[in-house]
């Protein structure tokens, strides 16, 4: 089957080009295609912006075990219409993706439903308990793509050193939810002057900070690669300066929600503002748009964390931590490029070639002959509201739902395929 | 002037011109305390119930003698604050209650915000008698109505408010309602007890307790609640008092006319030394007093359903 | 609005003056009463029949201001929450004789809530009522025992009482509902 995308703009992380696509069974088999090039499929992308699918390399899909918030079919939903193509799921499901059985049976069931490429991420301990190591050999051959005990994480320096070294050995890498749990306490927002005024407590930036520092240096001491997840404040980014100007093997991320809204938000309790790590300041989130401006943050990544409304309507303190993201990862981040914080093409470094190049997924990443046809046709221009029916996923913790976004996919290629059509 | 709120969940949302009406009509309310028949029979009919769910037996008495005083007919549910032992969400609780038709929910929680939650979902009236650390708005209203009797206008005043400032829903109801009526406050405490981001509050950070009380005309001393925060706020009870406890010869830097409150229970010889506690300047039983008067005043303004005239001005900030 | 002026000044000196005659004459140890004037109007004309008294000689006549809003029947049904005055009675009610002051009486509604107010506060010994203008439509089996003017009215009139204390003058007009 062959498809054609023509009058497109493509935008790859390096350059812009106008051009025809032409997609032969899975790949991209031509930019250059003469627009009459006969087809199964055109689409006029006339005016609209053509991009890699996007990589969200942290997401929670809940399955196997907790499949009440979300499924790997729902959640693969979300991502094409999101325009992602591929996400890195967390082992944090019941149970835990601590063995390569479950690793097998993430990949599968995505490959089966065939809407989203799953790279699981396997757990750095058993049982994410922090005391003995993962199968990691074993899970990166069935295909674990990295390894974290996100949302636990690892206590012991010890620990994270050995899984760091192991899992080198096996060509892969450690991610780490840098939090010092005995630090941020009973904590459920920032610390910070909404903290002050609401009563709710407050977990101080340095519960992350003082952990980004232990697992830079955790790196420094492995030379295996840590990639810290979801980033939230300035000193943390400073941190990461430090960490590539000594040249460590240490790369970063951070959550659209991160860049885009504040801990005043919080004056509300609204539990679809509670997440982990928490809504930062003012300052905070003007260091993470610097730091996605001049490239100290390798990518932007959702933390996609679907939670029931039972789990979420509840008092404050008891409700869940986590929004889900897959369905306004591509609005928000755009609103960068329209504000001029960035270029489309940063835009696809970020979402797309970066987490490719982390991943080591040399099949994608790109729009280029010869590359895996995972391709997203981007209206910037697009206004709608975030609907109940729009989205896609189990769950509806996202303080974006009932509000107006700007920039949608239109059409998600996935191997080829017209996997998401934004309804008309 | 009048109240026109659903709901009676913090001062941090009333105009200083909502504050003193209330205290205005918790005024008229004291002098029925001390009659022989002490009851009127405005709330007949009306039932009050007071949703506890965290321990407390004073000021759910003294929502139970407010509401016994105005004729309502008041119920106790207690309950605990972790949703998960009770196999019922927060939400369901409320919900039955209210079915019962109640008109009145007095309600402790033990997590912030979690009263605005419960008014956001009922339709009847809820007063806040504690939610976290966040607010305890009739604890500050009889402090409030407490300072007015003894020192006419609260404007311009030197209140010291002094002990755990962080973890005190009563520090907070105080502080937002001193001052809007115009109040100077200044806190202290142990650093452990003071928030890191303190400016939101607009009050004087003291850093010694001379400093704190020197020229104060109302001195404040919060309730250590060691069993609830935990070993880690302070090393011992002994030390407490020697540095932040007050003291007969600290009290002398104050102005001769202050008055020593405390929101009760005390820890005599702790935060506040016993020589004190029961001296002239003293006022913690008449804070009792007015804490009932004050208690049947929010009672009386939300209590009576007013067809189609309450409106729910629950405001977002 | 079409209103009426139903009593000037002097017509209410004369006829509070006559009141305090009423009740000198009726009750037999005049100076042994207590005035209680029910908020607010009321409590403005207990003073005013306290100052007539003390120029008859009986100087120290007790007088109290009772606000009976907590023992109002229709206190869901009016739209504002009245503002409370407070009770102030300063002494013992139990064994006199008080008479309760008001300016008008209508239904008797308020009268009924005044006498249980009064006798939450003790057991006297006997109640009596003492108004400026009595309009009628009585809806409760009580009446005064001191009437100043009795002025037939309808049920669609209003009777409006100024005094000084609170109008800056005194009248009693009669207006039409609009």
């Amino acid at each position: 089957m062959k498809t054609l995308l023509k009058n497109c703009k493509i935008v790859n992380y390096d350059k812009t080009i106008d051009g025809n696509i032409l997609i032969d069974g899975e790949i991209i088999a031509s930019l250059s295609a003469s627009a009459d090039e006969k087809a199964d499929k055109t689409i006029d992308c006339k005016g609209k912006y053509v991009v890699p699918g996007l990589i969200d390399m942290h997401v929670h899909f809940r399955d196997p075990g907790l499949d009440y918030k979300e499924d790997i079919i729902s959640g693969s939903k979300a991502a094409a219409a999101g325009g992602v193509t591929a996400v890195c799921p967390m082992a944090n499901t019941k149970p835990v993706n601590d063995n390569s059985t479950i690793t097998k049976y993430m990949i599968e069931k995505g490959k089966d439903f065939g809407v989203c490429d799953i790279f699981p991420i396997g757990a750095m301990t058993k049982k994410m308990d922090g005391e003995e190591l993962t199968e990691m050999g074993d899970m990166a051959e069935a295909g674990a793509i990295g390894f974290s005990d996100d949302g636990k994480p690892v206590c012991s320096a010890e620990v994270f050193r050995r899984a760091a070294e192991y899992a080198s050995q096996f060509n892969s890498f450690v991610i780490s939810h840098a939090e010092d749990k005995s630090l941020a306490g009973a904590g459920v927002i920032n610390d910070c002057e909404t903290a002050t005024v609401t009563g709710l407590r407050g977990i101080p930036a340095e519960s992350e900070e003082v952990m980004v520092a232990r697992d830079i240096l955790m790196s420094k001491l492995t030379g295996t690669h840590v990639h810290i997840c979801h980033i939230s404040t300035k000193g943390t980014l400073e941190l990461i300066r430090w960490a590539k100007a000594k040249g460590l093997n240490v790369t970063c991320e951070v959550t659209p929600h991160h860049f885009k809204l504040d801990d005043t938000e919080l004056l509300s309790y609204d539990t679809n503002f509670k997440m982990n790590p928490p809504l930062r300041g003012k300052e905070d989130v003007e260091a993470m748009i610097e730091g996605l401006k001049n490239g100290d943050i390798d990518c932007i990544v959702t933390d996609h964390a679907p939670h029931h409304i039972d789990e979420k309507n509840v008092e404050f303190d008891l409700a869940m931590f986590g929004i889900t993201g897959l369905q306004t990862l591509l609005p928000l981040s755009l609103e960068l490029v329209s504000k001029g914080v960035i270029s489309m093409n940063d835009f696809v470094r970020l979402t797309s070639y970066n987490p490719a190049k982390l991943l080591k997924k040399a099949d994608r990443g790109e729009i280029a002959e010869g590359k895996l046809a995972d391709i997203v046709v981007v209206d910037t221009e697009k206004e709608y509201e975030f609907t109940l029916e729009l989205n896609q996923s189990k769950s509806t913790n996202s303080p974006f739902i009932g509000k107006m976004l700007k920039g949608a996919a239109l059409y998600t290629i996935k191997n080829g395929k017209v996997v998401f059509e934004f309804p008309a | 002037m009048s109240y026109k709120r659903k709901d009676l969940l913090g001062m941090i949302d009333l105009s200083s011109e909502e504050i003193t009406y209330l205290l205005d009509t918790a005024q008229t309310f004291c002098e029925i305390n001390e009659r022989d028949v002490k009851k009127v029979p405005t709330l007949k009919g009306r039932t009050v119930i007071n949703l506890f769910f965290e321990p407390s037996t004073r000021t759910r008495t003294s929502f139970e003698i407010a509401g016994k005083r105005l004729s309502a007919d008041t119920v106790n549910f207690s309950a605990s604050s972790s949703s998960t032992t009770k196999g019922e969400t927060l939400i369901d609780t409320v919900k039955n209650m209210e079915y019962m038709h109640s008109d009145v929910f007095v309600v402790r929680h033990a997590y912030s915000g979690s009263v605005k939650f419960i008014s956001e979902n009922t339709d009847a009236s809820v007063i806040n008698a504690g939610d976290g650390l966040n607010e305890h708005p009739t604890q500050a209203l009889l402090d409030l109505l407490t300072i007015r009797q003894h020192k006419g206008d609260i404007k311009g005043l030197e209140i010291a408010i002094i002990g755990d400032i962080t973890h005190s829903r009563v520090a907070r109801s105080d502080i937002w309602a001193m001052k809007k009526l115009g109040a100077n406050v200044r806190l202290f405490g142990p650093p452990t007890m003071l928030p890191k981001y303190i400016e939101p509050f607009g009050c004087r950070k003291c850093a010694t307790m001379e400093e704190a009380v020197e020229g104060a005309d109302v001195v404040m001393m919060l309730r250590v609640q060691r069993e609830r925060q935990g070993k880690l706020l302070l090393p011992s009870t002994r030390e407490y008092a020697k540095f932040f406890g007050l003291t007969n010869q600290k009290l002398n830097l104050a102005k001769e006319d202050a008055i020593v409150m405390h929101p009760g229970p005390i820890n005599r010889g702790v935060e506040l030394m016993s020589n004190v506690a029961d001296c002239s300047r003293s006022v913690i039983l008449p804070q009792v007093s007015n804490g009932v008067a004050v208690r049947m005043a929010a009672l009386y303004l939300l209590g009576l359903k007013k067809g189609g005239q309450s409106e729910n001005t629950a405001e977002k900030l | 609005m079409p209103s009426k002026e139903i009593m000037n000044k002097d017509e209410m000196s004369r006829t509070l003056n006559r009141i305090v005659y009423q009740i000198v004459e009726d009750v037999k140890d005049a100076k042994e009463i207590c005035l209680v004037g029910i908020r607010r109007g009321g409590a403005h004309l207990a003073n005013r029949l306290n100052e007539i008294f003390k120029n008859e000689g009986y100087t120290n006549i007790q007088v109290g201001y009772l606000d009976i809003t907590l023992y109002r029947d229709d206190l869901t049904t009016i739209a504002e929450y009245p503002v409370l005055h407070g009770t102030e009675i300063n002494f013992n009610i139990a064994g006199r004789h008080i008479v309760l002051v008001d300016d008008v009486m209508f239904t008797g509604r308020t009268t009924r809530a005044a006498m249980d107010a009064l006798i939450d506060l003790g057991r006297p010994e006997k109640i009596s009522m003492a108004v400026l203008i009595d309009r009628g439509h009585r809806e409760l089996p009580v009446q005064p025992d001191f009437v100043g003017k009795v002025v037939p009215t309808s049920m669609d009139e209003l009777i409006e009482v100024s005094l000084e204390e609170q109008a800056g003058s005194d009248s009693v007009a009669i207006h039409k509902k609009p």
